[in-house]
């Protein structure tokens, strides 16, 4: 995508000035962020280096082996693991079996720095293999049937809360022609601090995010794949209390999307935000090493507060996403950040508003592959009108080149999507997206018009508060309720306890590894 | 009076569906779906559309007629409230009636994570012009929002000695929702806050009646608005005390 001239002239200067503003907005945070690890950054790290498996409880080994470690976290617990494989010279798989028995690491004499660290070189060594291949796999694909690529890409989700039926739902959607399968994950993981273990056959509103239901996914679309000569990527949530542990699996199982969003699980699951920040910058790491796109959260700002008087929150938002990604080493183009058709039908002109938005959005994150959310809000039962809504959202997707379009489901207000439900939300999209291909370079806007004053006023909107926010802190704004109008206060929310000072002598090979591969740290001085 | 759908004609019993049956698109297939259609008790069936969604499964719109109709006039259903109060009038009725503000706690629990319900309800803004509760003068209103223990919201709305508690609940899948209600007037029962405090259930499929079963004062489905819920407190609450005096 070049930059192309602005159809809704906006302003240069001023984009640059917000993004200014959004890099001194997050650089206080990162300084924090730099200087702490969390539990499940360490049980993140423990997987990555073979940490699997479950005691008969259900506990998974990685929680195992953190508990046993308690506050010597804060120095690493990676090295307790090496050191153990080292001692008893065993595998990964066999010493994740000894601990699932009840052996604990944590008292284990040390052997000396040198040996842990040749360990540690070996098993980074198979980890960085084991990612590239799962890359280098999916650029084949894409490049193989490059012919097949949809602009904008079809997502649509799954949500069964039954592994099984997902992959018959998934399979049914992509032969239809979607481009991107999300597995709706049950609402309750998010405030888990672990990741259960194994296939999922009876979950509630979805299923969870288990290493082994990302394998099962993936190995039933890859059939779909090679059958179709379309490559179709696979998405899950990569947020909660164990944001950092969900971006290894999907980096170790090559999903291809993860909902990773560096205030969401802050502002609407109530998690502490020094566990939050601290987990995104980690999980985005490993996002990037795995070359997946990550899907910001913007569109759950409107479905809490007004769409058209709150719209310069999403951009605000958007631009503290990005900074935050960019500080975790994050390319542009993995970038999927989010925003939303949420306006209320009955707004006069809200259709040119949200026009106005999603085209800002486009011209300002050129390069960003935008996340683009179907109407949920004022959604009935009304599945006709429901049916037209999602028409013009179709539209504005194609109009403005978004990157991702999450298609709007007719019974949205009423049930988890239906078979046919998808089938309808593809059809429709398929049609508006090719009866309109080249819209885009045929429009243009009226200077003075209204979409251009729209897109104008709310970027003026956005750098009044991106100013706000960066004279408080964004901790301080967080905790005065300035996004989403939800207010969270600093030392609140759950997983507060599981976020650690870093020791001196902190231990972290798979930090060490991230960092360097993606060129993060105090030498970091390239800004967007 | 019996009534049946209208088409296009009175009483001409006009039904359309849609429907997916999982076997391959072809013409068995369409036959099996008139054929299921008629076995449903519909009569003049004819399928309109029918589209692969895969090989197994085939989407299916069919029109059909029914002789089936109703008696109207044995409909039984008790709205929560006949009629409603706007803002302003909730506002004055709390003034003269109870000279003091209402107390309402709401949450969506168990592990629910959607706030669109109780949010329409009771933050400042409301939902579709129409204000919510935290925007009423006479009425403090708690949000706890989403995920909230059943335990938990029972137990603030004691501590702040709420006259009606409001559980949200959206997400129906395994009717879920039933589940996590009943254990909310379990507890309430264990409590004994039923018949305390009011205790209202909403969300996009529960009704009145649903409410009435699982032992709640009212429930409130799609389309409600903050005044509904606020009527119905208020109007509940002033019937509470003339019988108490």
């Amino acid at each position: 995508m070049t930059k192309a001239k602005s159809k809704l002239g906006l302003s240069g200067p001023k984009i640059a000035k917000a993004r200014a503003l959004a890099a001194d907005i997050v650089a206080p945070v990162q300084e924090f962020i730099d200087k702490h690890t969390t539990v499940t950054i360490e049980r993140a790290t423990l997987r990555l280096l073979g940490a699997d498996g479950a005691n008969s409880d259900g506990v998974p080994v990685p929680n195992l082996i953190a508990g046993q470690c308690g506050a010597k976290l804060a120095g690493g617990a990676a090295a307790f693991y090496l050191n153990a494989l080292i001692k008893l010279n065993k595998t990964p798989a066999a010493l994740n079996e000894e601990i699932a028995k009840g052996l604990d690491i944590s008292g284990l004499e040390f052997t000396d720095a040198r040996r842990i660290q040749h360990k540690a070189d070996e098993l980074v060594k198979s980890l960085d293999a084991r990612i590239a291949g799962n890359v280098a796999h999916r650029n084949a694909r894409l490049k193989q049937y490059k012919d097949k690529v949809k602009s904008p890409l079809i997502y649509v989700i799954v949500a069964t809360g039954n592994i099984y039926e997902d992959v018959k739902q998934a399979r049914s959607a992509a032969l239809e022609g979607a481009d991107i399968i999300a597995v709706i994950r049950t609402t309750a993981q998010s405030l888990l601090d672990y990741v259960p273990y194994g296939a999922t056959t009876e979950g509630f509103g979805g299923t969870y995010a288990t290493q082994e239901n990302f394998r099962i996914m993936r190995a039933a679309l890859d059939e779909i794949v090679d059958r179709e000569g379309r490559y179709i990527r696979l998405v899950n949530y990569c947020s909660g209390l164990c944001m950092p542990e969900i971006a290894a699996m999907g980096a170790m199982e090559r999903l291809d999307m993860m909902l990773n969003d560096s205030m969401y699980g802050i502002l609407f699951r109530d998690i502490n935000m020094y566990r939050t920040f601290t987990d995104q910058f980690f999980s985005r790491m490993i996002n990037t090493a795995a070359d997946i796109i990550i899907n910001t959260g913007e569109d759950n700002y409107l479905t809490t507060s007004d769409a058209v008087e709150k719209a310069h929150t999403v951009l605000a938002s958007q631009l503290i996403n990005e900074k935050f990604a960019a500080s975790a080493g994050m390319p542009n183009r993995l970038m999927g950040l989010g925003h939303a058709f949420e306006i209320d039908p009955q707004v006069k002109n809200g259709f040119l508003y949200e026009y106005a938005q999603a085209l800002m959005a486009r011209e300002i994150f050129p390069e960003h592959p935008l996340k683009y959310m179907p109407p949920t809000k004022f959604m009935t039962g009304d599945i006709f009108k429901g049916y037209a809504m999602n028409t013009l959202f179709n539209f504005v997707c194609k109009a403005t080149d978004q990157g991702i379009a999450l298609l709007g489901m007719l019974t949205e207000a009423i049930h988890t999507p239906y078979l046919q439900d998808r089938h309808l939300a593809i059809e429709n999209a398929l049609y508006v997206h090719n009866t309109m291909a080249d819209f885009m370079g045929e429009i243009e806007f009226k200077k003075e018009g209204i979409m251009a004053r729209r897109a104008r006023q709310v970027l003026d909107e956005t750098i009044d508060m991106l100013a706000d926010v960066k004279r408080r802190g964004l901790m301080t704004a967080i905790e005065t309720g300035t996004f989403a109008e939800i207010k969270r206060l600093r030392d609140g929310g759950k997983g507060f306890d599981g976020v650690y000072e870093k020791t001196a002598d902190y231990f972290n090979p798979v930090e060490t590894y991230l960092k360097k591969k993606l060129k993060v740290g105090k030498q970091e001085t390239l800004c967007s | 009076m019996f009534i049946k759908p209208y088409g296009d004609t009175s009483n001409d019993g006009a039904v359309q569906l849609s429907f997916t049956l999982p076997v391959k698109n072809c013409g068995r297939a369409k036959e099996a779906a008139r054929l299921y259609v008629q076995k449903l008790g519909f009569k003049k069936v004819d399928v309109v559309h029918a589209a692969a969604l895969s090989e197994e499964f085939t989407f299916f719109v069919a029109y059909g007629k029914t002789d089936v109709g109703i008696d109207y006039d044995k409909v039984e259903y008790a709205e929560a409230v006949d009629k409603y109060l706007s803002m302003d009038e909730v506002n004055a009725f709390i003034k003269t009636t109870f000279k003091r503000k209402i107390v309402i706690v709401g949450a969506c629990t168990g592990t629910d994570a959607h706030t669109v319900g109780i949010d329409a309800i009771m933050n400042m803004k409301g939902y579709n012009h129409h204000f919510g509760l935290e925007r009423y003068p006479m009425i403090e209103a708690f949000n706890l929002g989403s995920q909230v223990p059943n335990g938990k919201l029972l137990a603030y709305a004691r501590d702040v000695k709420a006259d009606a508690v409001l559980v949200s609940q959206i997400v129906t899948q395994k009717d879920v929702h039933i589940k996590n209600l009943t254990e909310f007037i379990e507890l309430a029962e264990a409590e004994k806050v039923r018949g305390k405090m009011l205790l209202i259930m909403g969300g996009p499929r529960v009704n009145n009646k649903l409410a009435k079963e699982l032992g709640y004062d009212a429930g409130f489905g799609t389309g409600t608005y903050a005044e509904h819920v606020a009527t119905f407190v208020v109007k509940k609450l002033q019937e509470r005390l003339t019988a108490a005096k």
